[in-house]
């Protein structure tokens, strides 16, 4: 067996270590690298969170579950505390059944860093089965769809909800999502209601939105790891996303290499088969 | 009847919904909001179905003995324990129900979804190859939109973000948007055959079509 047979014969354990260390050693040495530019689909969508009047309600629905949190999470927590630090009002909705936990995680512990109140600043409405009915039927009366928040406390008596009825009422909603819900929200809640809206993706799901990205159907994107950390870096308060960078820089360096490694194996072999 | 029935409901209900989006009157919204109540009724239910089918699937398994039987078992326990957990004592936050979903289904969610990296990994070493001038383009692009989604990418070449970008906006988004015209264009075709109940598959049986029925 000649050094590319053994190459491409290399046991996928070492494939493997390489990424596990890839991941874990910068975010144990707490490795930070300088993000660069700022992609126009996450300004975009700091921008229109920027031109909202304290006080304004802000519809972020939690379509995610946990297999998605080391995307998603980084990317709520910003999302939350930048809409609390410009004093809008956050009602959360989920049209998945691990959103509503999810949602509670992140508005409670960036809610406490932020002196936000529940119920005053925002609310957690929990999930609620449908999908596209729940979205229409929030285009017509949120209190109907959701009589009481995932607490159980009535929604129409909250102060967070005062003044907020429908899409009519809120100026920006936020699809948080693992799925296809986007579609859902771009289709039922733009399309029907004209309500604006905003993703957080995971970056596999980029390819799909940026159609509607384009078209302003979607007003802003923040797309998978890197998107989190531009918007951390945009609002100036590091977390995972930013952390995270060094990792993905790494594993996706890990990954190229094995790829090159992979091909040069690959055109030696059949070369080598050739004569 | 049994066939003609559920035709008619979907007919008049298909028709109904596509006029009232036109029409602005009160008449209209009033059925439409109905119709959005009923349909959250009806997404409730079809959770009841969904509970009902795990428990014939994985009943039956266990029943027979069939390999795995015992993960089986897991599921439902898992099930009743969320179940009465949730019911009993609430599912609020430090709640049973709220532990069980922070230190066992977060983690084993997580746990199988990161096991993804590796594989890619793995998989990315061992089959993607520029055999062809297709896969080679694919295999460029695919670097290049990767260098550009991490830092490391702007710091081996300053354009590597806007090249990474163009991809997306441009090239991506002519294929997607054309893929995107012919899924909206069959759902619609779709949508009318399952009104004027030429598609009947959904009702039951194997058969798309209830031509010659």
């Amino acid at each position: 067996m000649n050094f590319w047979e053994r190459i491409l014969a290399l046991d996928r354990r070492w494939v493997y270590v390489g990424i596990a260390l890839a991941v874990i050693l910068p975010i144990t040495l707490g490795l930070e690298m300088t993000l660069g530019t700022t992609s126009p689909p996450t300004q975009d969508f700091y921008d229109a969170v920027e031109a909202l009047k304290p006080g304004a309600p802000v519809l972020i629905a939690f379509d995610y579950g946990p297999s998605s949190m080391p995307e998603l999470d980084p990317q709520a927590k910003a999302i939350v505390r930048h809409c609390l630090s410009r004093k809008l009002r956050i009602i959360c909705v989920a049209l998945w059944p691990t959103g509503t936990a999810l949602a509670r995680d992140v508005l409670s512990s960036v809610g406490e860093d932020m002196g936000a109140v529940d119920g005053e600043d925002y609310v957690n409405l929990g999930f609620k089965a449908g999908s596209v009915a729940v979205i229409l039927g929030l285009g017509e009366d949120i209190s109907d769809v959701y009589p009481q928040d995932a607490e159980g406390r009535k929604t129409s008596g909250l102060a967070v909800m005062k003044g907020v009825k429908s899409y009519a009422d809120v100026p920006l909603m936020v699809d948080l999502a693992a799925g296809n819900s986007p579609f859902g929200w771009i289709s039922y809640a733009h399309e029907r209601y004209h309500q604006k809206v905003a993703a957080g993706i995971t970056a596999v799901m980029a390819t799909d939105l940026y159609p509607y990205l384009q078209t302003g159907q979607l007003v802003g994107l923040v797309n998978g790891l890197k998107g989190a950390a531009e918007y951390e870096d945009l609002i100036h308060h590091h977390g995972m996303g930013v952390r995270g960078m060094s990792a993905q820089s790494i594993a996706h360096l890990w990954i190229i290499f094995l790829v090159i490694v992979g091909n040069i194996a690959y055109f030696a072999m059949r070369r080598a088969s050739r004569e | 009847m049994k066939l003609q029935v559920p035709l008619v409901i979907t007919f008049l209900v298909g028709v109904f919904m596509a006029v009232q989006f036109f029409v602005p009157h009160e008449v209209g919204q009033g059925g439409y909001e109905m119709l959005l109540k009923w349909a959250r009724l009806v997404g409730a239910f079809a959770l009841v179905l969904g509970i009902g089918s795990l428990w014939r699937t994985h009943g039956d398994k266990i029943r027979r003995r069939r390999p795995d039987w015992p993960y089986s078992v897991v599921a439902l326990v898992s099930f009743v324990v969320m179940v009465v957990l949730g019911i009993v004592y609430g599912h609020g936050e430090h709640t049973g129900f709220d532990w069980v979903f922070r230190h066992i289904q977060v983690p084993l969610d997580a746990t199988m979804f990161a096991l993804l990296a590796f594989f890619v990994a793995s998989a990315a070493f061992r089959t993607f190859r520029a055999r062809s001038v297709e896969a080679t383009l694919l295999l460029v692009t695919a670097l290049v939109v990767m260098l550009g989604r991490v830092p490391i990418g702007e710091l081996l070449y300053h354009r590597m973000p806007q090249v990474s970008e163009w991809i997306m906006t441009v090239p991506t988004v002519a294929g997607k948007r054309g893929i995107l015209l012919g899924v909206a264009l069959g759902a619609a075709a779709t949508a009318l055959r399952i009104i004027l109940g030429i598609e009947r598959s959904h009702l039951g049986g194997a058969g798309g079509s209830g031509e010659g029925e």
